[in-house]
């Protein structure tokens, strides 16, 4: 009996195909090839001594705290929606907890995908150390299928906290609320995420923390404290989605420069990261927002049909210079391990490499 | 001098200048070893260029010749990785050792890939530190952690070189300079940095490096427990995380290690103890305490003799003295040894104990243990005195690879595979799995010039599609066909 992850490479071998998740990023370029579910991968191989699980790609996200919860842990990526795991490591989604625990790259330990010539090829391990072999996983992270399609993987769990409490400072004014950011991001206060939010004008630094100590360590932050704190932080998820979103990587010390550049805007972004989710007005003109803020990079994420067009894989957002090389065309990459034929291959969750 | 072409040498000459370009016999010796020095190869000249420029125009001139070059750091590599070519150039990178820019504000610290691992959180100190911290740390340069994915002890908690590394000036394989990543934070496009980092030089030469810096923790706590056995002490371990602590560094270090470091470190461990298990807490002051109070309960319940808590810095420092003494301490106690490198899941912790002495008994070979308890990495210390015993304990410590892999864990974790570990590759590995790095290198190095010979098992030449068609098994079942 063929595994799932053998149905999937054999799919690959007989042409291009459109990887479907949940379905629920439709980022990026259509794609012109029949669809390639992920439902089937499913799989769940839980060592809680090692703070380890190998998941089957198709598992969803959201279904996953409560399995680990029961034993204390939890798997420290918290991206806005329903998707699969799959689809989270292949778009390199995540939410607050990037600010403590990184991004998938960084809790991805092992991965498995099915390649385009038909075969299955793993990388990494379910061993939180390990430096045998080149990176896989972290190659697949962020890849949207365009090496292959993940069908497992193996990701490092933490230990759940018992308790949080977050810290509020609210600001009127996007100067000061950077060098408020600028402040507490040079303390060590081992928070578990740090966000800020903005709403045309006013907005607030989150700080939370966890632990027994969690509420006594948020009110040395600041006056407001929040004890009961999910509420706020699903709703820091959920707005980095929308109708129309542009995720802006930034520095810290550039916070203030993006906010301005669209008045009136939304957002929600980590302050210790840099990174900001951008909620902008439907008939908005994003070419504009990359002048205004070179040479950061933006990503549309969700947008009206009218604003498409801008790949969220784009490489042209980034410095030109990233690209220069005719040896490591990242096309190069993406040739090597998806034929090099010149045709797509392997495209997810609508995005595809350039061909 | 070996097989490199004169032209070769007089253009290294004119990029680097005459004292810059090293081809006398003697002098090339310095350069045959990394830190294992069980392998020598002198190489065909070395190279020392002083800037980021000069590099590129050297690996464009070995490109240009079709020679082989390898980048060395401080050459203090565990694995061979450093290892010359016998026709190839070396390319040394110790001059290339300024701290670019330090931006505290973004935690953020650029530094040329010379620079040693201490002089990192020297740059960013008193407020920030570096956190992966191999045992080498005074001397190994920050290239070389970057080809290694180095860690140390502090990585259970902290994370390897990859998570800090945001940003890479590298050479590719035909001279070209191309930046990766930069300062900021999770940009879009392939994970190129995540791809480079660990890639053992085997991919790009690395020139200028983004790191992350983090503040420094508002308290530390750190302890010793002495045990019987190392399984007492494993089983504390497993109390420890099993609880949801996670200390910033735990280790351990069994009787023979600890006879060999205290004598060198002073640290006051007990001669006798079957096991010490150090292990230090970081963070909070409130959360610290907590758990500290939790850590050295679960000492005691797990029958430790003795809980010794560091009164201040100072005694913490002498604690891990011991630790990081423990390799360099093994020649007072053995004539040689090899070092392994190998992971297990910790929850096999104990299984892979019993393993390793049940091996050291059938080949009459002592062997000491040291290792990162947390995250399962053992680095057994193979002892022997004689050179018949040599092959003997080679043999064992491979063995004990072997039982690292049957137990669901690496060859290595944090040494790398280099020249040393390429041959037990493809037991961890599947042909698919090694086709699909061969993928990845040949997408970089088409040429193979970046360091060859290192880490992929056998030489393969890029565009060699590995044995001959084979129907897939779902053709072979009648599942699918191919069209």
């Amino acid at each position: 009996m063929p595994s799932a992850s053998e149905v999937v490479a054999a799919r690959l071998v007989s042409g291009p195909a459109r990887i479907v998740g949940a379905g629920t990023r439709p980022w990026g370029r259509p794609v012109n090839a029949a669809a390639l579910e992920t439902a089937a991968l499913k799989g769940w191989d839980h060592e809680p001594g090692d703070f380890t699980v190998v998941i089957g790609a198709g598992e969803r996200v959201s279904e996953i705290g409560a399995r680990l919860a029961e034993h204390g842990q939890m798997l420290a990526l918290d991206p806005p929606g329903h998707g699969t795991v799959g689809g989270l490591v292949a778009t390199a989604d995540s939410g607050p907890m990037r600010h403590r625990y990184g991004a998938p790259r960084d809790l991805v330990i092992g991965v498995q995908m099915a390649l385009a010539d038909g075969t299955v090829a793993r990388g990494g391990g379910r061993v939180i150390k390990n430096v045998a072999g080149y990176d896989l996983p972290k190659l697949a992270a962020g890849s949207y299928g365009t090496l292959g399609v993940i069908t497992e993987v193996a990701v490092r769990l933490h230990p759940r906290p018992e308790a949080w409490a977050t810290a509020v400072i609210h600001h009127d004014d996007v100067d000061a609320l950077q060098r408020d950011a600028l402040r507490l991001a040079r303390m060590p206060l081992e928070a578990e995420a740090f966000d800020l939010r903005w709403d045309g004008g006013r907005g607030s630094l989150l700080v939370r923390f966890a632990g027994s100590a969690a509420a006594e360590r948020a009110a040395k932050v600041a006056g407001e404290v929040i004890e009961d704190d999910e509420d706020v932080w699903a709703q820091q998820r959920a707005r980095q989605r929308g109708d129309f979103v542009v995720r802006v990587h930034a520095l810290p010390t550039e916070i203030a420069r993006v906010l301005r550049a669209v008045p009136g805007a939304t957002a929600v972004g980590r302050a210790g990261v840099g990174t900001i989710w951008l909620q902008v007005p439907s008939a908005f003109d994003v070419t504009q927002l990359r002048g205004a803020i070179t040479p950061l990079t933006c990503v549309v994420l969700d947008a009206p049909p009218s604003s498409r067009g801008t790949d969220p894989f784009s490489l042209k957002a980034r410095p030109e210079r990233t690209l220069a090389s005719p040896a490591l065309a990242v096309d190069t990459l993406a040739s090597h391990f998806d034929g090099d034929d010149g045709s797509t291959r392997v495209a997810a969750g609508g995005s595809t490499r350039r061909s | 001098m070996a097989d490199v072409g004169s032209e070769l040498i007089a253009r290294l000459r004119d990029i680097c200048g005459e004292r810059h370009v090293v081809t006398h016999a003697h002098q090339l010796k310095t350069y045959e070893s990394d830190g294992l020095l069980h392998y020598a190869v002198t190489p065909g000249a070395v190279v020392l260029p002083g800037s980021a420029d000069e590099v590129a125009a050297v690996v464009g001139a070995c490109y240009a010749a079709g020679t082989p070059f390898v980048a060395r750091g401080a050459g203090s590599g565990l694995s061979g990785g450093a290892l010359p070519v016998a026709d190839g150039i070396v390319i040394a990178l110790s001059r290339l050792r300024r701290v670019l820019e330090v931006d505290l504000d973004n935690g953020r610290v650029v530094v040329e890939p010379g620079v040693t691992n201490v002089e990192v959180t020297a740059a960013v100190a008193p407020g920030f530190f570096y956190p992966p911290d191999p045992s080498s740390q005074i001397v190994c340069t920050i290239g070389g952690n970057v080809a290694e994915n180095s860690g140390g002890a502090h990585c259970l908690k902290y994370g390897f070189t990859t998570n800090y590394v945001t940003g890479l000036e590298v050479v590719l394989t035909d001279g070209t300079v191309v930046e990766v990543g930069g300062a900021r934070a999770d940009l879009p496009g392939y994970d190129l940095l995540g791809a480079l980092v660990g890639s053992e030089g085997t991919l790009a030469v690395v020139t200028k490096i983004t790191l992350r810096v983090v503040p420094v923790p508002e308290a530390v706590r750190t302890l010793v427990a002495f045990f019987d056995s190392l399984l007492d002490a494993g089983e504390a371990v497993t109390a420890i995380t099993g609880a949801g602590v996670v200390p910033a560094a735990i280790e351990m270090m069994d009787n023979l290690a600890i006879q060999a470091a205290e004598p060198m470190a002073n640290a006051g461990f007990p001669l006798d103890a079957g096991a010490a298990l150090l292990v230090e807490l970081d963070g909070s002051e409130q959360e610290c305490d907590a758990r500290f109070e939790e850590v050295e309960a679960f000492c005691r319940d797990a029958g430790a003799n003795e809980v010794r808590v560091a009164a201040d810095a100072a005694e913490a420092a002498r604690f891990w003295r011991a630790r990081k003494a423990a390799f360099a301490a093994m020649g007072r106690i053995a004539h040689a040894y090899y070092v392994q490198d190998g992971v297990i899941p910790r929850t096999k912790l104990g299984e892979v104990l019993q393993r390793i002495s049940a091996l050291s008994e059938e080949y009459g070979l002592r062997v000491a243990n040291v290792f990162h308890a947390g995250d399962g990495n053992l680095h057994p210390l193979v002892c022997y005195d004689s050179d018949e015993d040599a092959e003997r304990a080679a043999e064992l410590s491979e063995r004990i690879l072997d039982a690292c892999l049957e137990l669901g864990g690496s060859i290595t974790g944090e040494h790398g595979v280099g020249y040393d570990k390429k041959k037990h590759m493809g037991k961890q590995f599947s042909e698919p799995d090694l086709a699909a790095f061969q993928m990845l290198r040949c997408a970089f190095d088409p040429h193979g010039l970046a360091n060859p010979g290192k880490v992929m098992p056998t030489p393969r030449l890029c565009g060699e599609v590995p044995g001959v068609y084979r129907r897939h098994p779902l053709e072979e079942a009648g599942v699918a066909e191919r069209f």
